[in-house]
Parts: structure tokens; C-alpha cells; sequence
């Protein structure tokens, strides 16, 4: 579980976040969504500590990551995996490489071990046949598979993923979100998704919290936002034709 | 002034962070021997090559400039042997390598760096720095001590390729000339000088490759910047460590 208590980040005197406070929590996908530029990408990085907020407390199960030591932090990182909107897999390494490189830097296992728990993850993302391609010779999607099989290679408590269906066709978009929705399931990890996808936020959307200019604006389920009244988050989910439909088919649903 | 100075305060921030013990020596060593082949071998052919025809063109023109009845014949030989030990070989043959392996170095960085490759490493846990610059520092600084001697031998051999193939002078004068005096503390002085240069080159390219914000434009400028900075420091390097090793 991951709790952030009034959380502030600011830049060049700007107020960025806001006060945030919220709890994400285990064995669930938890989803941020927001406009572009309304602060959920530093929200992120703040959370995984890539960027250090101003004010606040980040408890990740209890543990204040920003009163830590670097010791500590480093520790902490171990138990995190994050896949990043571009992938960010390293290109001079093959798919299975990446995947084996947070086992050859941090595991003592042998070498022999090392591999099967790569190959393991590999195929849990039914990329086994990749495995000796580098990541420009396979698709975007294919990356973004590849950078969960990293992600989990070490059995991570805690999953980020910023963006994971940027640039994706619906298709692959929807195979990646079944994918980490049992991915965190299976493993009973806390996930975070940055996402601005409204069809991750319908379908995997467990716990969502809307941001809104730098503040958290609204918080629930998938199924809240049919029936919440914020008017907000209504014109940012609701904003296409299609999912005013949708959401009129399920309104009425949950009246009938 | 207050820039420059910031600049610098973040270089010594980052060669910090960089001189570090690795995470894993196994990793290290094979990062270490990745960029030595990436960085050192892959220079051997224009470094040979360079060095050969300046070489050649040093002799030609020593012979044009200063034919005189006065001048004894052994004088080209002796001339090119300076050129090369003193300065080309170590000097110029750095800020070639500035341009060279510097700007690959700060490309490579800084694509890692706007493809979110480094805060991959980064949220692993990974120090970054140590894990990506201290390997090609290493790596040059040890293999610069060869680039320069493979330097100096195709210097020597392009001046004789001059008198054999071009038939400008005797090649046993030259041979003479190359003998005549020899002072081997210059070729040590120029290894030592090199050693500066190659760590000037990893480290300052690194710096900027690393230190990228932006895209595809700020990483060709970080690239060019690179290339820039590493040679003026060379130069300026270049002047202080003549004076103490000859002076």
C-alpha cells in the first residue's frame, strides 16, 4: 500500500501538485488520469522519486520514503518496477538481456537461474520468441511487454507504469492492460498507472484518482463515475459522443 | 560567469557520483571491456590512418620548407620525430578523438537520457553515472597509452613511405634524423599528457550527454558542445602539462 499525505511540488515558485492525499492499494490497479499537463506525470515521479516534493509524506507500507536515507531508498527501490511510456528498454541489449538485467545487477542467483527466471518472464508475456531480437527490431508493443517482463523480474511490490498505452492500437492497448490487471493480481503487488486512456480507465480501473490543475479532484471505482456528479471529471471522461452513449447505456443499467 | 560556474559545480556533482564503488563488479568489468572495444579499438583505423598521412605530409613538407646546403640532411628525420612525439600524437591526436569519441559518448548518453533509459536505471536503483561513465573513463584512460603509441609508429612509417613511394630524400637519412637525439622521456611525457586528455574527453562528453533536457535537437547540441568543450580544454591542458613535464 502506498499513502501520500499532503503532498506539495512546486516549480520556479509554480505550484505543480497540490495537497494530495490519497492511498493506493495493494493487489489493486490503481489509476491517476488527468488532462495533459494537470500534474500527473509528477505526481509519478515524485511517488517513485525521480523528483523530491516540497511538503508531504509518501508511505510506501508505512515506510516514509522521503525521510529515508539513501541506503534505504536504494533498498526500496528493489522492490519497485516501472515500465515507461517510451518502454525505455536499452537498445544495445538483447530483449532477453533486458529482461535479465535487474537479476544480473541485483540477484545472486547463478547464471542458469538467472536466465530461467528471465525466460519465465518472457513468457509470461508470451514473448519467448523474442528473446534473442533487440528492442528496434520488434513493435512498440512488443517493447511494452518486454519492459513488463523487466519490470517483474525481480517480483516487485510495487509497479509504475507511466502512460503504458501511449502509441498503441486498441488492440495491443487492451492486451497490455489485461496483462498488468493480472500481472497484479498474480503477484498481489500495489500498481500505479499514469494513463489518460479512457478504455484502461473503464476496463481496469480499480481505484482511480482524477487529477485536476495540480489537486486531487475526485477519487473512486470504474463504476463511480457513471454515477458521480462531479462536473469535472464528467467533461474529461465523458468528453467523446461515444462515451456519453456509454455512459447513458449504464446509468440506465444501474437504474433498471 | 555565474553559469559557468553552476556548470562546473554540476560536473564535480557528477564525477561524484560517478567515482563511486560499482554495484557489481561483474557488470562493471563487462561494461568496461564493452567500451573499450566501442571506444579504443573501434579508433585504431583512424588513428593509424591520421597519423600515417600526417606523418608522410610532415616529412614532404620539413623537406620543401628547409632544403639549404646549410641545413644538414638528418634535420627532416629529426623534425617529423619531434612533431609526432611532442605534439601530434598526443595532443592532436586527442582533440581528434575529442570529436570522434566525444561526441559518440554524449550521443549515446544523451539519447539514453530523453528515451528515459537512465531514469530506467535510475528507479532500479542503479547509480546511474557509476554504472554508465565510470566504464568509459576507464576505458579510455586505459586505452589512450596505445592509441598514442600505435600513433607515433604510423607517423614514423608514413615519413618513410614519403621517401620510399614518394622519392623525396634518402630513407636512411630519415632514419638518422629519427634517431638523432632521441629523448625517450618525450614519448613518456606525451603517454602522461594523453592520460589527461582521454579523461577530459569521457568525462566532459559525459557530462553533457548526461546532463540533457529536451529531445532529438538538445542531444545534437549537447553533442556539439561536447566536441567544443573537450577541445578547449585539451588546448588549455595542453599548455599547463607542456610547461611541467618539459618545461
Amino acid at each position: 500500500m502506498i499513502e501520500l499525505k499532503g503532498l506539495w511540488k512546486s516549480f520556479e515558485g509554480k505550484d505543480v501538485l497540490k495537497d494530495i492525499n490519497t492511498t493506493f492499494e495493494n493487489g489493486k490497479t490503481n489509476l491517476i488520469i488527468g488532462q495533459s499537463g494537470s500534474g500527473k506525470t509528477v505526481l509519478m515521479k515524485c511517488i517513485v522519486g525521480l523528483l523530491t516534493p516540497e511538503r508531504g509524506e509518501l508511505l510506501y507500507d508505512n515506510r516514509n520514503f522521503l525521510a529515508m536515507g539513501k541506503k534505504e531508498k536504494k533498498a526500496l527501490r528493489r522492490e519497485m518496477g516501472m515500465i515507461f511510456q517510451s518502454a525505455a528498454l536499452f537498445d544495445s541489449m538483447t530483449v532477453l538481456d533486458n529482461v535479465m538485467f535487474p537479476l544480473n545487477m541485483f540477484s545472486n542467483d547463478t547464471l542458469r537461474d538467472r536466465t530461467r527466471r528471465a525466460l519465465f518472464c518472457l513468457d509470461r508475456v508470451n514473448l519467448s520468441n523474442a528473446k534473442d531480437k533487440f528492442p528496434g527490431e520488434i513493435s512498440g508493443g512488443m517493447q511494452k511487454r518486454v519492459a513488463i517482463a523487466r519490470a517483474i523480474a525481480l517480483n516487485p511490490q510495487y509497479l509504475f507504469c507511466d502512460e503504458p498505452n501511449s502509441g498503441l492500437d486498441p488492440k495491443t492497448s487492451l492486451v497490455i492492460d489485461e496483462l498488468v490487471r493480472d500481472i497484479t493480481h498474480e503477484y498481489n503487488m500495489t500498481t500505479l498507472i499514469n494513463t489518460h486512456d479512457m478504455n484502461s480507465v473503464m476496463g481496469i480501473g480499480e481505484k482511480i484518482i482524477y487529477i485536476y490543475d495540480g489537486h486531487k479532484e475526485w477519487e473512486g471505482s470504474k463504476d463511480d463515475i457513471f454515477t458521480s456528479s462531479n462536473q469535472k471529471l464528467n467533461d474529461f471522461i465523458f468528453a467523446s459522443d461515444l462515451f456519453r452513449k456509454v455512459k447513458e447505456v449504464e446509468v440506465q443499467n444501474i437504474e433498471g | 560567469m555565474i553559469k559557468a560556474l553552476k556548470t562546473v559545480g554540476r560536473y564535480i556533482q557528477l564525477m561524484g557520483r560517478t567515482f563511486a564503488r560499482p554495484e557489481r563488479m561483474r557488470m562493471f568489468f563487462h561494461q568496461y571491456l564493452n567500451e573499450i572495444g566501442q571506444l579504443g579499438v573501434n579508433s585504431i583505423g583512424i588513428v593509424l590512418l591520421i597519423s600515417f598521412f600526417i606523418g608522410a605530409v610532415i616529412t614532404i613538407q620539413i623537406k620543401l620548407n628547409i632544403e639549404s646546403p646549410f641545413m644538414p640532411r638528418w634535420t627532416v628525420g629529426y623534425v617529423t620525430r619531434e612533431i609526432m612525439l611532442l605534439e601530434f600524437s598526443s595532443s592532436i591526436m586527442c582533440l581528434i578523438l575529442a570529436g570522434k569519441v566525444g561526441s559518440n559518448i554524449a550521443s549515446e548518453l544523451g539519447s539514453m537520457r530523453v528515451t528515459q533509459q537512465i531514469d530506467a536505471l535510475e528507479i532500479m536503483g542503479i547509480n546511474s553515472a557509476n554504472y554508465l561513465i565510470l566504464p568509459k573513463i576507464f576505458a579510455m584512460v586505459t586505452t589512450i597509452p596505445f592509441l598514442v603509441t600505435f600513433s607515433i609508429f604510423a607517423g614514423v612509417i608514413g615519413a618513410f613511405a614519403a621517401c620510399w613511394f614518394g622519392g623525396i630524400m634518402s630513407a636512411v637519412d630519415l632514419e638518422y634524423g629519427l634517431q638523432y637525439m632521441f629523448v625517450e622521456w618525450f614519448i613518456w611525457g606525451g603517454i602522461i599528457k594523453s592520460l589527461f586528455f582521454a579523461f577530459i574527453i569521457s568525462s566532459v562528453s559525459a557530462f553533457f550527454g548526461y546532463t540533457v533536457e529536451g529531445g532529438s535537437i538538445e542531444v545534437g547540441k549537447a553533442s556539439t558542445d561536447s566536441v567544443v568543450c573537450s577541445s578547449v580544454l585539451i588546448l588549455f591542458a595542453d599548455l599547463i602539462l607542456t610547461k611541467l613535464l618539459m618545461g
